[in-house]
């Protein structure tokens, strides 16, 4: 059916020649291409899925931030404990409830006896925000630095160049792990604004900030050729004030290889969460990620694995859903962009 | 060649200057951190917390402190750690780097066969289903985060399937020494190997693949076909040498950084003592010396790597000699 609408609007010239501006190329090559119509669905039901998290915990009856250690269920009609006593070794103490694959703990509890189905996806919640919140922070900076740099040249950019190759050779990981750590246990005040320790807005900040340094460069570098291009010169000339020249004619230029870098900063921030949380060190309890269940999963990974690995697999198809939807996203905008 | 050598000599040693500032920084001049108080511990009297800022000489101007702490490092070398008192820092760096080196060499070697065996694959038989299916593959071994890929290896290795022929050789988690049991060392890393590789043979084989499809619309390649050679030897000769530039410098830079301490994850995960742990551990306990030298350390070799991918480019391609 969508064949039959891009055929009629599209007509019969040669794509090349249409009269269409770039954004509408691009967006009926992505609306042609199989895999990023499938990708975006797969990524859209995930966001409604965790959107719809408060309506799934209602429905199993259960509070996923709270301990159920004494909590019983009815299974086939027969009462059962949550945190069942242990069949294995000495027989002592409890483990939780296993997959039910039933409305109530669908994927079994975690060591506090909470639902493991609902914190998935409320932790989803969480996983995709910050790595949406992150991404808008780390694009605007990069886009921010990028221009300032390419277009200012002379001291300010090296300035800023030697700052980002810093950074650059700082290991990531490294990085992160070393400002979430320090301002973890911290609760202090940037202007009106008071972070409390335990905050989501630390992650976004940290995961926002370290990967600038691989937008900035090629958002300066892009900078640096518009800014000898003859329509940005004949602007100049033509005495336009700078702030016109930036806004009208450098800024929409940037924007394509920003957004090409959209679908790749979202997934790098869902991982790069993930690991900080599984580091203890990300998201903060009682609140949950994807990240903090695989940690939870970690001491039950041999008797209850499905703790561990349904977050793991939420995470692989999220972002393997924003890998092939970047490589679209990348044909469609910039058929010249190389990969690396 | 000497002046480029000399050149990229002091853009090492300043971009180490900048990350050891930034270092410092983090854990001296951020809102909050306060050492002092993180030494002491949780519910030291104020006198005691006053006594170790006055010990341990953070009462100082920062610029002082810095410089102290730098020359212990690099110039008596007898930096100690603030929670282990008395325990050098540098023999702990140095315990830790064959565990590392030990990991990263296996992985890397692992994905370089790898990335090169499923890209030139996927490139020759472009857009048939091997190409599609090879990709989706790649793009799955990307997606997975490292930690969790591990944890199921753990898993099916440790427990599930550990009673089977598939892994009963696989010995409990934990870094053998390759000097005192070279076949234990290579059982403990094969699963660590794997796991690490998983991830970059899927980059450097999308890599590769897009590099030599590129190439195949150069003229030189057409030149090669109209002087008959075979469509392998086109492959191999042409099209893919000229892709394995982009190759190196990634593999230099990717080596660099996780030699450098980046494998922290799996090291995590797989209980290897390398640098990564010992790093996470430092910063777990906000040690900063050890913090310090293992942070110097990841970064030498990261510029390092940058610096030699930059001379090799020059000695590769003549195009880039100025």
């Amino acid at each position: 059916m969508t064949d039959a609408l891009t055929s009629t609007t599209s007509a019969p010239v040669p794509e090349k020649r249409s009269g269409r501006g770039p954004w509408a190329t691009a967006l009926s090559r992505l609306r042609r291409s199989r895999s990023a119509v499938l990708s975006s669905l797969v990524l859209l039901i995930i966001i409604v899925m965790c959107a719809l998290a408060p309506f799934y915990a209602s429905l199993a009856g259960s509070d996923p931030f709270r301990s159920n250690l004494g909590g019983k269920i009815m299974l086939n009609g027969a009462e059962v404990a949550v945190m069942q006593p242990s069949t294995t070794g000495l027989g002592l103490g409890v483990s939780p409830i296993g997959p039910t694959w039933t409305t109530q703990y669908m994927l079994g509890a975690d060591t506090q006896g909470r639902d493991v189905a609902a914190r998935l996806l409320y932790g989803g919640r969480n996983s995709l925000f910050i790595a949406g919140a992150a991404t808008v922070i780390c694009l605007i900076l990069s886009a921010v630095i990028g221009i300032v740099a390419g277009f200012s040249g002379g001291v300010v950019d090296m300035v800023l160049s030697r700052i980002m190759d810093v950074l650059w050779a700082f290991p990531v990981y490294l990085l992160a792990i070393s400002l979430s750590i320090v301002l973890l246990n911290s609760s202090f005040s940037i202007g009106p604004f008071t972070v409390t320790s335990g905050s989501l807005i630390l992650p976004i900040g940290i995961i926002g900030v370290i990967y600038v340094p691989y937008v900035a460069r090629p958002v300066r570098s892009k900078v640096l050729t518009l800014r000898n291009s003859e329509f940005v010169l004949a602007s100049v000339g033509l005495g336009m004030p700078v702030h016109r020249v930036l806004t009208r004619d450098i800024l929409p230029n940037v924007v394509p290889t920003l957004i090409v870098f959209v679908p790749i900063l979202l997934a790098l921030a869902i991982v790069t969460e993930s690991a900080l949380s599984f580091l203890s060190i990300g998201v903060q309890p009682p609140d949950a990620s994807w990240g903090t269940i695989i940690q939870d999963g970690q001491t039950l990974l041999y008797s209850r694995p499905m703790v561990a690995l349904a977050p793991g697999v939420a995470i692989a198809v999220t972002v393997l859903a924003l890998n092939v939807l970047g490589d679209c996203l990348r044909d469609a905008l910039d058929p010249r962009f190389k990969l690396g | 060649m000497i002046a480029t050598i000399l050149n990229r000599l002091i853009q090492m040693a300043f971009v180490m200057f900048g990350i050891s500032v930034l270092v410092f920084l983090i854990f001296f001049a951020t809102p909050g951190s306060d050492p002092a108080a993180r030494i002491a511990g949780r519910n030291a009297a104020p006198e005691t917390v006053a006594q170790i800022r006055h010990d341990f000489g953070f009462d100082r101007p920062l610029p002082v402190q810095y410089a102290l702490l730098m020359k212990r490092l690099f110039i008596t070398r007898d930096l100690t750690s603030f929670v282990n008192r008395g325990q050098q820092v540098i023999p702990q760096v140095i315990d830790a780097v064959p565990a590392t080196l030990s990991l990263v060499t296996g992985a890397a070697i692992l994905w370089v066969l790898g990335g090169i065996g499923v890209g030139l694959a996927a490139a020759a038989m472009r857009d048939t289903w091997v190409d599609r299916s090879l990709m989706i593959l790649a793009l799955i071994g990307i997606s997975m985060p490292v930690f969790w890929l591990g944890e199921v290896m753990n898993l099916l290795s440790q427990s599930r399937f550990h009673d089977t022929w598939l892994f009963s050789w696989v010995p409990g988690l934990g870094y053998v020494p390759l000097t005192e049991d070279p076949a234990g060392w290579a059982k403990a890393l094969v699963i660590p190997w794997l796991t690490l590789a998983v991830l970059y043979i899927g980059i450097y084989a999308r890599i590769l693949r897009a590099n030599v499809i590129e190439a195949y619309s150069e003229d030189f390649i057409r030149t090669a076909r109209a002087k008959g050679l075979s469509e392998r030897r086109v492959l191999i000769r042409h099209a893919f040498r000229t892709s394995l530039l982009p190759f190196v410098t990634m593999f230099g830079l990717d080596f660099g950084a996780l030699v450098g301490g980046a494998a922290l994850l799996t090291e995590v995960v797989f209980g290897i003592n390398g640098v990564g742990r010992l790093t996470f551990q430092a910063l777990q306990n906000l040690d900063l010396p050890v913090i310090l030298a293992t942070v110097m350390y990841a970064s030498f070799f990261v510029v390092a790597a940058n610096a030699i991918v930059d001379l090799l480019y020059a000695a590769i391609d003549p195009r880039m000699r100025t």
